[in-house]
């Protein structure tokens, strides 16, 4: 017995075109198809659209409703319920602050306050020139290593305020 | 794969490992893979190749060994040596002792109290074993529980050995897993579930983590063995997005398992049947609450609802539903394996066998650590902890994240279970366990920890919604030294409220840092509110107030 | 017939015995018998979600509170549904709500007609203890029949119910999390441009407070008009 029949859904294939031709929504109909375009599928392909696009807007949140089958409001209220789906575009580079327990004990709430200096955003906001996203993360589990930071996907341990805003510098000033 | 197969699997597996002679394992966990520890084991592969070790060494990529401070760690068998801190350009050095004299400059003595007072039981495999290798984790023994099982003990004897094991549940709230695993197995359904919390949402905590990344085919094991036992065909493991390498292992793990047939339909040749799939959390520290879980995993968003109905009665899709975290999942194979006995003989007489905590904070070593039921939190923080640095004085041990409480000096003495914890306010909760010295503010650290309910409150019930938010006015007020004494009557009166009228257990417990700290810390909440000072120097009191 | 014939189960409610059916919850059984339990979110009609908490009562021996509307009634129950300490929690529960966001009163158009000012007024709630938080909403007239205020919103989801286990639109849902929680139309749509609203008014007439009603209403002339959901649970139950 597959899976897609015991989880309620009907296996239904999808009729709703794609929002453009751009080859990332094959991707994202690719994970919709591996589910079976099964509503309950909603959060893995919402993860497939941000993994593609970066972030989440109408369009997208408009076909992966139609194609599930999921009414509007509630595509809407799954992106906003959790902190990992960002409607807006991030930043060229992202600086996550880890705020979990330990890094916080150890200084992060510094880290911050020094990138926010630095950038004049706050965490959440984004630079003017879309350059820098800086962003809060709940925990990311390498507490060994705290206060730790993710750059652009790289995680940097026991890092030092001094040292964080140079690498930040790094990216404000050249065209990477 | 039939049982007599996987042994001979096993056997060759073994017997090609023992061919060279020396093994060099070279930690992949999250803490030494961020300190560059894959470079290190290319070039350490590199370096024996090139001096025509190629044969008598193996370099292999192994799951956290726990020291995550301390990256990357290198381990030399059968040697026994152990190296910290080890850089791609320590290679040629490294390579070149093997077989003589140990590179004294990177040693880490091997027989320090930090690994000597440990016992291993779900992290066993932990550094011994390639993580993305299924054959590695049959040689270690690996789903032998399984086909024996399946080969020759019905379900209701895997529930008696679990339940006999005395294992409780080690996501935090210690329900006895044979009871849960009963309840699953009785209920009327043609339809269940078997469901791996892998939602690890304490800040502090990363002790799931590491067992996915590094051993991931033992959480699959123990699914299965469970599968069978309650009678369901298929499983989710829901996995925190954040965690990109342990979804990426679980990935490849489930991959593997199905393509040896220890997944998927009649699993050792028998007529049981199971699937898994991974279902991706996306941030919700609510969804580590099972029947939020269980809405996240359906695709909705992550609201508790009112129970009963429990998820064993009534869970996924309105089917029954065993929800077990990946700690307790780890026991499993070694419980059916070794027999539920072998596993009550450790621990205490309520809380039996071994608890992997995470520890972290103001303490010497930092990392991932399994300790018997029973230990005290002294022997944890001052001997395998090695004690806090800097010459500091020790304040207070945070157990159980958010949920939890600040545990003061009086009771580092006290024997650690589950009922001990509670007695003193605190929980278990899954492991995080954030050492705070003179340096923190336990003020602060109840603001922080208020901040975080705040902003993980899902908003359905009204005391959790809004009582975390006024609770956390109040805590913000107190730490700005803008409060009054009437405030604190107040906060106090909120505990109280939120903590008795929530709905799930994020807003029962969101009041526990408040009420331990208040208990044993009063004296910093009255300083900040009579005399407008903060004893750590740690708040930003106001000017206003402090004049 | 005898009180323990099939399905009819006897239990104890504030030290009085009384029967029920096996399948009514304890607050339909309070009701019946004219016992007052504080309720918000519940609404006869639609599903139970258990999320205002001013129903809790409590159970003998058990140190956890139940809500009333989700609890079944069963053999043996023994339940309290007055207590100081319950009061003391629906009447801080309420409090909490006034808190929350800008609930004067005297300008609202359901003035009068509010299960929330009802609820403060039964509890006798003269002032509130707590800080307001009110952050500030902008109101959505773009329907062309009903008004929007988030600002009078308790987050009961009685809207969101009824639109989707009634209507069946599903216009309704809530964004967010925690304190920043909000129901929205559509994807965070103007109201009146949701694809699926039918107009029906079904939300505004469920709706506890002034939170939605029909347009051109004035202060305190919003009156909900809720008996059409008992009427089609019931038609909808003969027709099933």
């Amino acid at each position: 017995m597959s899976v897609a029949q015991t989880h309620h859904g009907r296996f239904l294939g999808s009729r709703t075109p794609a929002p453009s031709g751009d080859a990332r929504w094959k991707l994202v109909a690719a994970t919709m198809r591996r589910h079976g375009y099964r509503a309950d599928a909603l959060i893995e392909v919402l993860h497939a659209v941000q993994g593609a696009f970066g972030f989440l807007d109408d369009d997208g949140l408009r076909f992966v409703a139609a194609s599930l089958r999921v009414p509007y409001s509630r595509v809407y209220g799954v992106a906003t319920f959790y902190q990992h789906f960002t409607l807006r575009p991030p930043g060229k580079h992202t600086c996550v602050v880890c705020m979990g327990t330990t890094c916080y004990i150890k200084g992060a709430q510094g880290l911050v306050e020094a990138v926010q200096d630095r950038l004049g955003v706050k965490p959440g906001q984004t630079t003017k020139d879309g350059r820098v996203s800086l962003l809060e993360a709940r925990c990311i589990g390498s507490c060994g290593l705290a206060p730790a930071v993710v750059l652009d996907g790289a995680m940097h341990g026991k890092i030092k305020a001094e040292d964080l805003v140079g690498k930040v510098e790094e990216w404000m000033k050249h065209d990477s | 794969m039939t049982l007599e197969e996987l042994q001979a699997l096993a056997e060759k597996t073994r017997a090609a490992a023992a061919v060279a002679g020396r093994v060099v394992r070279v930690c992949q966990g999250t803490g030494c893979h961020s300190a560059g520890s894959d470079t290190v084991q290319q070039a350490l592969a590199r370096e024996t190749k090139e001096r025509g070790m190629g044969e008598a060494v193996t370099v292999m990529r192994v799951g956290c060994r726990g020291l995550c401070a301390s990256g990357p760690i290198v381990s030399v068998s059968p040697d026994n040596l152990l190296y910290r801190s080890v850089e791609a350009s320590d290679a040629p050095e490294l390579a070149a002792s093997l077989g003589g004299e140990p590179l004294e400059r990177l040693r880490l003595p091997s027989d320090s109290p930090f690994f000597a007072r440990q016992k291993k039981i779900a992290l066993e495999n932990l550094g011994q074993i390639d993580p993305e290798s299924i054959e590695d984790y049959i040689a270690a023994g690996g789903y032998t529980a399984l086909l024996t099982a399946l080969a020759s003990m019905a379900p209701a004897e895997i529930i008696q050995q679990v339940s006999v094991s005395g294992l409780r549940g080690r996501g935090g709230a210690g329900y006895p897993s044979g009871l849960k695993w009963g309840t699953v197995a009785k209920a009327a359904g043609a339809e269940k579930y078997v469901v791996c919390n892998g939602d690890e949402g304490d800040p502090g905590a990363f002790m799931d983590r590491s067992v996915m990344e590094g051993d991931p085919h033992r959480v699959l094991e123990g699914m299965t063995l469970a599968a069978y036992a309650v009678g369901a065909k298929h499983g989710f493991v829901y996995v925190r997005a954040e965690y990109p390498l342990a979804v990426s292992r679980l990935r490849k793990a489930i991959r593997q398992a199905e393509q040896y047939g220890l997944l998927g339909d009649k699993i050792g040749g028998s007529d049981f049947g199971f699937k898994v799939e991974l279902r991706l959390g996306a941030g919700a520290f609510v969804c580590g609450e099972e029947t939020a879980l269980m809405a996240s995993v359906e695709g909705q968003r992550g609201t508790p609802r009112p129970r009963p109905p429990f998820p064993a009665q009534a869970g996924l899709w309105g089917c029954p539903t065993l929800i077990n975290n990946v700690e307790t999942f780890a026991n499993i194979a070694p419980i059916v394996r070794r027999g539920g006995e072998w596993y009550a003989a450790i621990g205490t007489p309520k809380s039996k066998g071994t608890k992997v905590f995470a520890l972290s904070g103001r303490v010497v070593h930092t990392g991932l650590i399994e300790v018997p039921m029973g230990i005290t939190l002294r022997e944890i923080i001052f001997e395998i902890g090695g004690g806090i640095p800097d010459g500091k004085k020790f304040k207070a041990v945070q157990t159980g994240g958010p949920s939890g409480g600040c545990v003061p000096e009086k009771f580092l003495d006290m024997p650690l279970d589950y009922d001990s914890l509670v007695s003193i306010g605190s929980i278990m909760g899954s492991g995080g366990m954030i050492v705070m010295d003179e340096t923190s503010c336990m003020v602060d650290v109840a603001r922080y920890f208020m901040d975080f309910c705040t902003g993980e409150s899902c908003g359905k019930c009204v005391p959790c919604r809004v009582g975390t938010a006024q609770m956390h006015r109040v805590l913000d007020d107190i730490t700005r030294g803008t409060a009054s004494e009437g405030d604190l009557a107040r906060l106090e009166e909120l505990c109280d409220m939120v903590r008795n009228t929530s709905l799930c257990g994020l807003g029962q417990s969101a009041p526990n840092p408040v009420i331990t700290t208040l208990r044993y810390f009063r004296d910093e909440y009255e300083a900040h509110i009579r005399d407008k000072r903060c004893p750590a120097g740690r708040c930003r009191i106001s000017q206003e107030a402090a004049a | 017939m005898s009180p323990a014939a099939p399905g009819v189960v006897t239990f104890v409610m504030d030290g009085k015995d009384v029967s029920a059916r096996a399948d009514q919850t304890v607050l339909a059984v309070a009701r019946e018998h004219n016992v007052a339990i504080p309720t918000l979110c519940a609404l006869e009609g639609l599903s139970t979600v258990g999320a205002c908490r001013l129903c809790l009562v409590e159970i003998a021996g058990s140190p956890k509170l139940q809500p009333a509307c989700v609890l079944k009634a069963t053999e043996g129950l023994n339940v309290s549904t007055r207590s100081e300490r319950l009061d003391k929690y629906r009447k801080m529960i309420v409090e909490l709500l006034l808190s929350e966001r800008n609930h004067v009163c005297s300008v609202c158009v359901s003035n009068g007609h509010c299960d929330l000012q009802s609820l403060a007024q039964s509890l006798g709630i003269d002032h509130v203890r707590f800080p307001y938080l009110y952050p500030s909403f902008a109101v959505d007239a773009s329907h062309a029949r009903f008004t929007l205020d988030h600002n009078r919103c308790v987050l009961c989801t009685r809207c969101v119910r009824v639109c989707d286990e009634v209507e069946g639109a599903h216009t309704w849902d809530v964004m967010g999390r925690g304190i920043r929680s909000q129901v929205i139309t559509g994807l965070k749509q103007p109201w009146g441009e949701s694809e699926s609203c039918t107009t029906c008014g079904k939300c505004v007439q469920v709706c506890p407070t002034g939170a939605l009603s029909e347009k051109g209403k004035s202060v305190a002339e919003m009156r909900k008009r809720r008996d059409f959901l008992p009427y089609l649970t019931q038609m909808r139950e003969e027709h099933a």
